[in-house]
């Protein structure tokens, strides 16, 4: 079996309002030193075992096709 | 007479009101279609109505636009066929790829449900002929994720080529949208996407009929 932890991030200049609101919110706490936050979103994926080029292809498909809106997100894949 | 289709998906709530809208302006009401449905009847006119599809998991209208009633939609447009998705079928058009650009989480964060002003920055359009160039009209919006986004190259090009058919007027952008865009039209002109509800404002038990004109527009009703 294969894990890939997939994460999509906004790209730059692509106004993150969440991470401006926790960003805010981690300031009202105290923390004082926090220049900028952004928010994304992480995927552990299980797949089976195969090519590892074969799965690469496979999961930066997953990507481009589902996982990130390449209009506004980015994304790495990581395989364990 | 012109013929329209309804796409139900799982999670859509405007979808009745949208109906109630088709079938009173053209006086039949349309056909709907599911989402597992592959072929979709022969119609001049598909809409995308409102709601949350599959909750707004993922992004909002990114499950539904992989659905494969989508891929019949794309099949359609590109032979011509009228499309107009409203709010989360304006998402869904646009995680489609039959649009330009994305919705984003609105600048405030929050949900908003309530009227605005919008221009009819393009009067030259199937949807928007019986408006007059640059009418402001009343329309209600919904949504959390309205915030119409795209890169400043896509931007230029949409301004440009006059595909930006609605713009929130009167200070009234109620998301953060840039450059006050509500509502966008592909560049071959049938594809039409747009956050505000037309729908909810066509006769005068709405208290206004604002949205009137644009049913009458796309459905060949003279103004």
């Amino acid at each position: 079996m294969i894990k890939a932890r997939i994460t999509v991030t906004l790209k730059n200049g692509v106004l993150d309002p969440q991470g401006k609101a926790i960003e805010h919110a981690l300031g009202a706490l105290g923390f004082d030193g926090v220049d900028s936050v952004r928010q994304g979103k992480v995927f552990d994926v299980e797949l089976q075992g195969g090519d590892k080029s074969k799965v690469e292809a496979e999961i930066k498909a997953m990507c481009d096709k589902l996982l990130a809106n390449t209009v506004i997100e980015n994304y790495a894949v990581e395989i364990a | 007479m012109m013929r329209a289709a309804v796409v139900l998906l799982p999670g859509l709530n405007r979808d009745r009101d949208m109906i109630a809208a088709l079938t009173k302006i053209s006086g039949t009401p349309p056909v709907t279609v599911w989402e597992t449905d592959t072929t979709i009847p022969d119609v001049d006119l598909i809409v995308i109505p409102g709601g949350f599809s599959y909750g707004d998991y993922l992004r909002c209208g990114a499950i539904a636009a992989r659905m494969p009633v989508m891929r019949a939609v794309a099949e359609m447009a590109a032979k011509g066929v009228m499309v107009m998705g409203v709010c989360n079928g304006f998402q869904i058009l646009l995680e489609a790829g039959l649009l330009p650009g994305a919705l984003m989480r609105n600048e405030t964060l929050k949900f908003v449900c309530r009227e605005v002003k919008l221009e009819v920055a393009n009067a030259n359009t199937a949807f928007t002929r019986n408006y007059k160039p640059g009418q402001i009209i009343r329309c209600p919006v919904a949504h959390h994720d309205g915030n119409y986004f795209a890169d400043a190259e896509t931007l230029k090009q949409i301004e440009g080529e006059g595909q930006v058919v609605f713009r929130y007027a009167e200070g009234t952008n109620p998301n953060g949208s840039v450059n006050d865009i509500a509502g966008i039209i592909s560049k071959s002109g049938n594809v039409l996407g747009l956050m505000p509800h037309p729908e909810n404002l066509i006769e005068t038990a709405h208290g206004g009929i604002d949205g009137r004109a644009l049913f009458e527009s796309v459905l060949g009703k003279a103004a």
